[in-house]
């Protein structure tokens, strides 16, 4: 999963491949002209003086040669901004027409991934893991809930800020099936760093059937230990932020927890999910994250033994 | 060459100056390493079921964000988060009694605001007990306090936009350019 997990030079999508070849172009035109100018300084230094440099013929000749560099300059420059305006255009604006679309909603620090229907039952909240198919445009309508944040999958596109009370839209697209990861580009507080989340492009009939998984309720406990597990959550300051639905908690304030188990990461990316992390989050997840949202939660060895065994039946 | 006077003169007005900018550092101190050890003491269990809960804090004790501006600011965000916003409105009132005004049912000390929160009080308030962690019950504290101007100025927060009688210039549509006196 690492390695060029998050890098613009290796693009997966059909915007992301402009942007690099955009980027290689430039790179090209301004080595060639380092090259060029640190080439023509060395042989000013080394050149000895000659006679006739005072010459008028002299003196035309450079005024010519310094003419000749001027609209070389010129023209390199001009046609440097009509690349970034050409490859600019078309890839900014999400036309309407894209197959899915995903409302992307940014929070202090973690990210909200909505997919909606007609049926409000089937409406999907997935914190923090973005799935779409692969080989379609995906519009990417964003909000922020509090201060500006920025989306940013440098293998799928550009940035794209996330303003509070305006929409701003994109598509994007990824070609290969894959993992890319995302981030935060817009200093947005404590733990802007820790504002990841990953980009999971399948197949449609895949990412149909995890659609399909994710409109599905939590199932009910069936343990002993579960049920008390449940119990803890429902009863205790879990149930303030978050929601399991299926159940009593539907809080809007923290991430959706119906299938927090099937989920990659916890804490928008910080950490892999793991029972070990799970449990050191829930007992005091700012010695993890220092000013998130998340607030300490002492509870005895016994209850937190069973909240664990429910949250991982919430897959 | 400046004279002795003034130059001591400049001393102690720097000395001031100092301990004037040291003093205000409690407003925006974020203490949160501090917050676990915080909520280590735990609101108890109820002992009884006539008697809610342990003591409450005697009631003249101060919130410790009393003086502090993200204290306040985060009391303001729980208090929507939270929904108190669902009954008391604004601070204005609705449903639940007002918070703005100077008429205070149970008391306006920092404890009894707390334990108004933790307890809960007849009539429709509910216990909030071992549902909001310690400090944050105190930073609600904090920015009740806040609204009838029983904290500082300079560490109360604002108010928000959306209670503004108009929107918000950035998204209102654009209607030509404004008069601003500007040459």
């Amino acid at each position: 999963m690492m390695g060029r997990l998050q890098s613009a030079l290796d693009p997966a999508g059909p915007q992301a491949g402009d942007i690099a070849a955009l980027t290689w172009w430039f790179f090209g035109v301004c080595a060639f002209v380092y090259v060029a100018v640190i080439a023509a300084l060395v042989w000013a230094i080394f050149r000895r003086r000659a006679p006739s440099d005072d010459s008028p013929e002299t003196s035309a000749r450079l005024a010519q040669v310094i003419g000749a560099a001027v609209v070389l300059s010129t023209v390199i420059l001009i046609v440097l901004t009509v690349s970034t305006v050409a490859t600019g255009r078309g890839m900014t604006s999400a036309s309407g027409s894209e197959a899915v679309v995903v409302n992307v909603i940014g929070h202090q620090w973690w990210w909200d991934f909505h997919y909606t229907s007609a049926n409000p039952s089937e409406h999907v909240s997935a914190p923090n893991e973005l799935h779409i198919p692969v080989g379609v445009p995906v519009a990417i309508r964003a909000v922020s809930r509090d201060v500006i944040h920025s989306f940013w999958v440098p293998q799928l596109h550009g940035k794209r800020d996330l303003i509070p009370g305006f929409e701003t839209s994109m598509w994007i697209q990824a070609d290969r099936a894959g993992i890319y990861r995302g981030q935060c580009a817009e200093f947005c507080g404590h733990q802007h760093a820790h504002m990841a989340f990953l980009v999971i492009a399948e197949p449609m009939n895949a990412f149909q059937s995890w659609l399909a998984q994710q409109r599905r309720s939590a199932p009910p406990p069936t343990t002993a230990e579960q049920q008390r597990g449940h119990d803890v959550f429902i009863g205790g300051p879990c149930v303030m932020c978050h929601t399991i639905r299926g159940t009593a908690a539907g809080s809007r304030i923290g991430p959706d927890l119906t299938h927090v188990a099937g989920r990659r990461t916890i804490a928008s990316g910080t950490l892999p999910t793991t029972r070990e992390h799970l449990a050191r989050w829930i007992v005091d997840a700012q010695s993890i994250k220092p000013g998130n949202r998340m607030p300490p939660n002492p509870m005895s060895d016994a209850d937190l033994q069973a909240l664990l065994a429910y949250i991982e039946t919430l897959r | 060459v400046v004279a002795p006077q003034a130059a001591r003169a400049r001393i102690l007005v720097a000395l001031a100056t100092a301990a004037w900018v040291a003093a205000a550092c409690q407003r925006e101190s974020r203490p949160f390493p501090e917050l676990s050890q915080a909520s280590g003491r735990a609101q108890s269990q109820p002992e009884s079921a006539l008697v809610a809960g342990g003591p409450p804090p005697p009631p003249d004790v101060p919130s410790p964000f009393q003086k502090s501006g993200w204290g306040q600011s985060e009391g303001k965000r729980l208090f929507t988060a939270y929904n108190c916003s669902g009954c008391h409105a604004n601070g204005g009132g609705g449903i639940g009694p007002p918070l703005m005004d100077d008429e205070w049912i149970y008391g306006f000390m920092p404890g009894n605001i707390y334990t108004s929160i933790v307890d809960g009080r007849a009539n429709g308030m509910p216990s909030f007990r071992n549902k909001i962690p310690e400090y944050q019950v105190w930073q609600l504290v904090a920015y009740v306090q806040s609204m009838t101007g029983q904290t500082p100025i300079d560490t109360s927060p604002g108010r928000s936009d959306h209670l503004k009688p108009h929107t918000a210039e950035i998204i209102q549509p654009y209607q030509g350019r404004r008069q601003t006196g500007h040459k």
